[in-house]
């Protein structure tokens, strides 16, 4: 298991969607309680409020929880918020393109459930 | 002469290999590693006289019972208390310091009361007394550290009032390695206030260094099994004698008492009144094995091979640019635990990236997110020895911190 393939360090040394969105309909935070990493997820949706028109992360965290906010942050621009809630710890590992041990799921979650929180505030 | 690497084999466990190569275990810490005599002694219970303590007429019940009681003997001797009688077996360190607070505190403390404890302070023995001190109307104090990490004497003086009932401190942070002068600080603590008790988390000094309850004059002491070669589920609460006479059990049941009528019921003396039920004798009877192997050992050199390992690795983390670590960096004052931080390298991955090579050692905050917020880090990576590790431990972790930074580079 190579975990810390080209494209992960890639996504952890260049964060992609990192940063705050001006006028964001919707937030949330996440805290990792094994090593206090928190992660804050910001979302403005499409004018009919039914899918994430764009998104940005903040937040300190290990390469897999960064590199994971950045990919999926790429991937859910566009989709709908039941399309959104389906997403999966199978789906982030294969976003990741690796299997995690049980003690790094968590580092892999935390940005799926942030963004899960904040958009289930929407309804 | 103490010999490391001899004593590796007496423990199972570092004969393992994992992908055809040896283990590096610096997070003992955490918990410690077991040595094949504990093992064996727990298993003796198991195969030759498994019966309940206390009750038992018949041979196999008294060789249990004599064996149990024979490890508070020991535990006692080990740590210098008065009498066996003293000694009070818990699962944990943390249920010693809920004892202390449930049984005493809880009861004899009033609204208005001050209780002090510190920055550097396990969970265990911070979060119980901010939660009684919600429950009871009662102050939390606290006592900071220097950049250093070391307590501030100065500060003590202004902390304990006439209105502080406790002093809750640790005897070595698990997180910056200190080592606190305790009996110094009863002695201060005493001269302000004659009333405040001290409470001294010892899970951190026990296991590593001589302790002596009666010099330390402290009127609690808690520390655990697991982390000095011992079984996991059990722990100790050392307390002054009249302090337990004092105390009223907070778990009630079987075991615990003389007496029980429809309407009333008389508790057990010392220590038994304190101990509700079954409890954990393999490991009791292992525990008090641990403390021969550490006794043969002898404490003197166990705290002198790690002051060693402590000088080797300071000099080892300076040669390495981007390489932190929190805590005073005074030997004679240090035990052997590092909390790092790594330039551009997450604590998570780091213990990732060396658990490749079977380096074993914990990232997180290590149950002191005070202590981490007031060092304003989030996480360190911390490697930890005890009587097992050697020196080339200490170069394989610096040799796995090497390939973090190549590979974060």
């Amino acid at each position: 298991m190579d975990l810390y393939r080209e494209q992960i360090l890639d996504h952890y040394k260049h964060p992609r969607n990192f940063g705050h969105l001006e006028g964001a309909h919707v937030m949330s935070e996440e805290i990792n309680v094994s090593c206090g990493d928190k992660i804050a997820i910001e979302i403005q949706l499409s004018d009919d409020k039914e899918r994430i028109a764009d998104i940005r992360f903040s937040g300190e965290g290990c390469a897999i929880n960064q590199a994971s906010a950045s990919m999926l942050t790429e991937e859910v621009k566009g989709m709908t918020i039941p399309q959104v809630m389906k997403l999966d710890l199978p789906y982030i590992e294969k976003l990741l393109g690796t299997t995690l041990t049980p003690s790094r799921v968590k580092c892999a979650l935390l940005p799926l459930e942030a963004i899960q929180k904040a958009v289930q505030s929407v309804r | 002469m103490f010999d490391a690497k001899k004593i590796q084999k007496d423990f199972p466990q570092l004969t393992r290999k994992i992908n055809g190569k040896r283990i590096v275990y610096l997070d003992s810490t955490a918990t410690s590693l077991k040595p094949r005599p504990v093992i064996d002694k727990e298993n003796e219970y198991y195969t030759q006289y498994t019966a309940n303590v206390f009750r038992g007429i018949y041979t196999t019940s008294e060789e249990a019972t004599a064996a149990y009681e024979n490890a508070r003997v020991l535990t006692a001797s080990f740590i210098g208390a008065a009498t066996p009688e003293e000694v009070v077996f818990t699962r944990n360190t943390s249920e010693s310091i809920n004892l202390a607070a449930y049984s005493y505190m809880l009861n004899s403390f009033q609204p208005g009361d001050r209780v002090v404890t510190t920055i550097m302070e396990h969970h265990s023995n911070f979060v119980p007394w901010q939660q009684l001190g919600r429950k009871r109307g009662i102050m939390v104090d606290i006592w900071g550290v220097t950049p250093d990490g070391l307590l501030d004497m100065a500060a003590l003086e202004k902390l304990i009032t006439p209105k502080t009932k406790l002093l809750a401190v640790t005897a070595a942070s698990n997180v910056l390695g200190t080592i606190t002068p305790i009996t110094e600080i009863v002695r201060v603590v005493k001269r302000l206030n004659p009333h405040c008790l001290v409470l001294v988390d010892a899970a951190q000094a026990v296991p590593h260094m001589p302790v002596n309850v009666q010099e330390w004059d402290a009127d609690f002491v808690v520390f655990s099994s697991h982390k000095m070669l011992g079984p996991t589920g059990i722990g100790v609460l050392w307390a002054k004698r009249e302090l337990l006479e004092e105390m009223t059990p907070f778990n009630y049941g079987g075991d615990m008492i003389s007496e029980v009528h429809v309407d009333r019921t008389v508790f057990k003396a010392p220590p038994h009144k304190f101990e509700a039920g079954t409890p954990h004798i393999a490991g009791v009877i292992g525990f008090g094995k641990a403390v021969e192997y550490l006794s043969a050992l002898g404490m003197e050199n166990i705290r002198a091979h790690e002051r060693d390992l402590v000088s080797y690795a300071i000099k080892q983390f300076h040669a390495v640019a981007g390489l932190e670590f929190l805590g005073p960096k005074n030997p004679d004052i240090r035990g052997g635990v590092f909390a790092c931080t790594l330039k551009n390298a997450h604590p998570h991955d780091i213990a990732q990236l060396l658990n490749e090579t079977n380096v074993f050692i914990r990232a997180g905050n290590h149950c002191a997110m005070p202590l981490h917020e007031h060092f304003g880090v989030v996480s360190t990576a911390r490697a930890s020895f005890y009587v097992y590790t050697t020196r080339e431990d200490i170069d394989a972790f610096i040799e796995g911190i090497l390939r973090v930074q190549k590979t974060f580079s």
